[in-house]
Formats: structure tokens, sequence, C-alpha cells
């Protein structure tokens, strides 16, 4: 009995040391951001590849989850006879949820897992140790750029997916299925307010910030073997989309 | 001169250096043999505070390095150069860009001296026109004597060099020994080179140490090292599975 309680408490000791290492190195790469040299270009260089790299399959998912909704919404909507409201259901469905939660889920598949495994095996190779040795801060060469470019491409992937989103809607819901555009967009204009596009800008900027802290996280923290650096990737994939969810819905209740 | 007091060094309740004592000298390139898992590159990654130890001190120019706050450690690491095993060379980088890393990042030197320097680095260790490829497009042997281009460019007082010849052939192995002989006799740096190519890194090591369970276990001149009567010194060197160091 002694034995299994102490196995809890070595596991629950384990956790809370890690959660506060996470949470140091998070703080680091934010120290780092204002102490010289500027690193401008690789900010420019990971907005790049977070950003433009990602916005395929942002516009694609974003296109196909607006023309879901647009269907599914209008099929809903008809049996109060209320089809009208369309436009209204989709934009503050994707503004509010779906586009940040989506478009994060996107990014961490799409960047967040090759960001692991890059750091991941320029641990394992020695790269991270050439750094130091070079007197040059991994955290502030590596991280902080990173953090940085997480913080502002993730609001601008959002938004191109809220938009194309819309209009994946209206291309099902106007186009195919009848509705009108003037009441689509209508009742979008009078439904839609102020806070409705700031709680989204605010989740897509806090999940931008999770994706590039948890994913350079565990590759700074991968094992030193290519199969650790395979573990890193998954745990970074799956910290993030489960951090995503918890953090959406603590905003969520926060902003309601 | 750097020196090695009394060195501890354990991972996961594992000793691996047990009090290591050890002087470097300057200007002398000294080469740290042992078995495999003898802790060799954990010395050597104290060297330059890459690791610090559970207890014991380098002292590098008197100066102890495991007692230095960030700035002063690094101010310190500028007085070393490092060839990784497997050179490290940065992937995102081409061949030149790598060479000229620490020269942009800690110099203030201009873009055209920049260049001029890293060519010269490069034709030095016979890489001349290659810096234009990434580090992924050339051969291990390449990759060295990059990576050795790199170490030298901010002309560093010490160089460590861990396993410089490991997974190439004798005549490239050769070929990066007579390389570190010929830029000792350019620059004059203190060398520390861990290495399991034995006897051949004999011919380019002024002194030779011994590294066993955990602590140094002879150390000497080249020629007095080999001729020890030390019972370890001479298990490893004859390669016997009999004698006092443990095999499997």
């Amino acid at each position: 009995m002694l034995s299994i309680i102490a196995l809890i408490g070595r596991s629950s000791t384990r956790k809370v040391v890690g959660i506060g290492k996470m949470f140091l190195f998070l703080l680091s790469a934010f120290a780092w951001a204002f102490r010289p040299p500027t690193r401008l270009r690789l900010i420019i260089y990971h907005i790049r590849t977070i950003g433009v790299d990602s916005l395929s399959v942002v516009l694609l998912s974003g296109v196909f989850t607006g023309m879901v909704l647009g269907l599914q919404g209008y099929y809903s909507l008809r049996q109060f006879n209320a089809e009208s409201f369309l436009g209204s259901a989709v934009a503050l469905g994707l503004l509010r949820e779906l586009g940040p939660v989506l478009s994060a889920f996107m990014v961490t598949g799409r960047t967040g897992s090759a960001m692991a495994a890059e750091i991941g095996s320029m641990k394992v190779t020695e790269q991270i140790d050439a750094l130091y040795s070079m007197a040059i801060n991994p955290i502030q060469y590596l991280v902080t750029p990173r953090l940085i470019a997480g913080l502002i491409s993730m609001p601008l992937l959002t938004a191109i997916f809220d938009v194309v989103g819309i209009y994946g809607a209206y291309l099902v819901g106007v186009g195919l299925l009848g509705v009108s555009s003037g009441s689509y967009f209508g009742g979008m204009e009078s439904s839609v307010i102020f806070e409705d596009v700031w709680s989204g800008f605010l989740k897509s900027v806090s999940f931008g910030l999770i994706i590039s802290w948890v994913c350079c996280y565990k590759g700074f923290n991968a094992p030193q073997s290519a199969t650790g650096v395979g573990q890193a990737t998954t745990e970074s994939v799956v910290l993030c989309f489960v951090l995503i969810l918890v953090w959406d819905y603590f905003l969520t209740s926060i902003m309601l | 001169m750097i020196r090695v007091v009394d060195l501890h060094k354990s991972f996961a309740g594992q000793a691996v250096l047990r009090g290591v004592n050890l002087e470097l000298e300057n200007g002398k390139i000294t080469t740290i043999i042992g078995g495999s898992g003898s802790g060799k590159t954990v010395l050597l990654k104290h060297l330059n505070a890459l690791l610090l130890p559970d207890s014991g001190s380098i002292l590098v120019d008197n100066k102890d390095i495991t007692k230095l706050g960030e700035k002063a450690l690094n101010n310190m690491r500028q007085k070393f150069g490092v060839l990784f095993q497997g050179a490290a060379l940065l992937d995102s980088m081409t061949i030149f860009d790598n060479v000229a890393f620490p020269l942009r990042e800690k110099t203030k030197l201009g873009e055209q001296e920049i260049k001029q320097r890293v060519e010269e680095r490069l034709a030095q260790v016979g890489l001349r026109g290659m810096g234009y490829k990434n580090p992924a497009e050339v051969s291990g042997g390449m990759k060295k004597r990059a990576g050795l281009a790199r170490a030298l460019v901010i002309e560093p007082e010490i160089i460590l060099f861990d396993e410089p010849t490991t997974g190439l052939d004798p005549l490239l192995g050769k070929s990066i020994h007579d390389l570190i002989r010929k830029m000792h006799s350019n620059f004059g740096f203190t060398g520390v080179i861990v290495s399991h190519d034995i006897p051949e890194v004999f011919r380019i090591s002024d002194r030779v140490a011994m590294l066993a369970n955990g602590v140094i276990a002879e150390v000497g001149p080249t020629e007095q090292f080999v001729a020890s009567a030390n019972p370890m010194v001479r298990q490893f060197l004859q390669g016997d599975a009999e004698g006092p160091l443990a095999v499997l």
C-alpha cells in the first residue's frame, strides 16, 4: 500500500516539476525577447514557415468547414423556418470558436510538429550544444523568434480561415440551397458584434503562443535518440490539441 | 592552462566521473583515451561548461568556470572552439554560413571581411569553393573539415575535439589528424582530443591521458605514456580482454 502511495507521489512530483520547467522555459523565451540582438530576420523567416507555409491547409480546411456549416446549419434552421439566420449562425460559430480552434489544429499538425522534430533533431545531433559552445543562447536563437512568429501568424491565419469559411458556407447556403444573399450577409451584419471578433482574436493569439511554446519545449527536451525525436513530436501535437481545447473552454467561459 | 580538480559527475545515480584531476598544458595537444562509456565526452563537455559537475572545479586561466555567471561564461566560451563528433553543423545554413556564423554573431566584422576570413579557413581545410553546399549534401569527412573551419574561424585559444575521426575511413582519418596538426602549427591553440583512434592519434598528441573507472589512470607525454607499465594502459593499448579493465 505504501509503495503504491510512494509511486503516485513520485509520479505527481515529476509531473509538477515538468509543468514548472515548461513555465520557466516560457518565461526565459519571453525574457530573451527584450534582450539584444533582435533577431528580426529569424522572426520573419518563422512567420513564413508558420504562416505562409500553413496557408494552403488553412484555406482548404476553412472552406470545407464553412461548407459543412452551411449544409448542417441550413437543414437545422429549416426545421424552425429560420434559414435566414444561416449567415449569423455561421459567422458566430466561425469567429468565436471554429475559426481559432480549427486553424490552431491545422497549424499544430502542419508546423508545430515540424518545429518539435527540427529542434529535437538539433538536440540529438549536438547542434544545440554547438550554439551554447559558440556563446549563443539557443532559447534566444531558436525559441524566441518562433514564439513571436506564432503570436503574429496565428491571428492572421485565423482571420483567413474565418473569411474563407464564411464564403464556403455562402457557396452552399446561397449558391446551392437558395438562401437569399441579402439575408445571409444582413443577418451576419446585425448579429456579429466587436466582442465576437475580439474573443476570436484573443483565442488565436493564445493558441499561437501555446503551439510555439509546447512544440519548442518538447523538441528541446527530446530524448537523445531517433525514437526520442518521434516521441517528442507526437507528445507535442497531442499536448497542443489538449491545451488548445482546455484553454478554449476557459477563455470562452471568461469572455461570455 | 586548464586544470580539472576532483571532478565528479553522475547521471541518474550512476557515477561517470569519480574525482578526475587533470592539467592541460597551454599550446599542447592532449589526447584523452579510454574505453567506450568511460566518460571521455562527458569530461570534454565539462571543459567549456556544456555540462556542469556535481562537485569539483574546472579552472581556465585560474577562473573556476563552474561558478561563472551567464555573461562571464559566454565570454569564457569565446576562448573555445569545439569540433563535435558529428560536426554539429546547423542544418538550416550552408557550409559558408556555418563557418561565418560565429563571426556574424560574436564580432563586429563587416560582411566583406567575414567573407575573406571564411574563404581562407575553408581553403585551409580543403573545402575551397564548397561553401555554397548544405551540410546534408556533403560527406562525413567534409562535414568534419567544415566543423574544424568553424571551430578555427574565431581563432580560439583552446579547441576541443570530440572523436574527430570516428566514422571515417583510415585515409580520411589520417587527413583529419594531419589537418589538426597543421592548424595547430599555424595557430598554436591548446588542443584536447577525445579519441578511440589508437595508435594513430598519438602521432599528433603531445600528451596522452587515460580515463578509466571514472578517474585519470595515467597521464604523461606521448612517448612516456606509450611505454607506461601501468597494467590498465598496457591492457588498453594491446586490446586484451583480460586485465584490470572490465571489458563487458
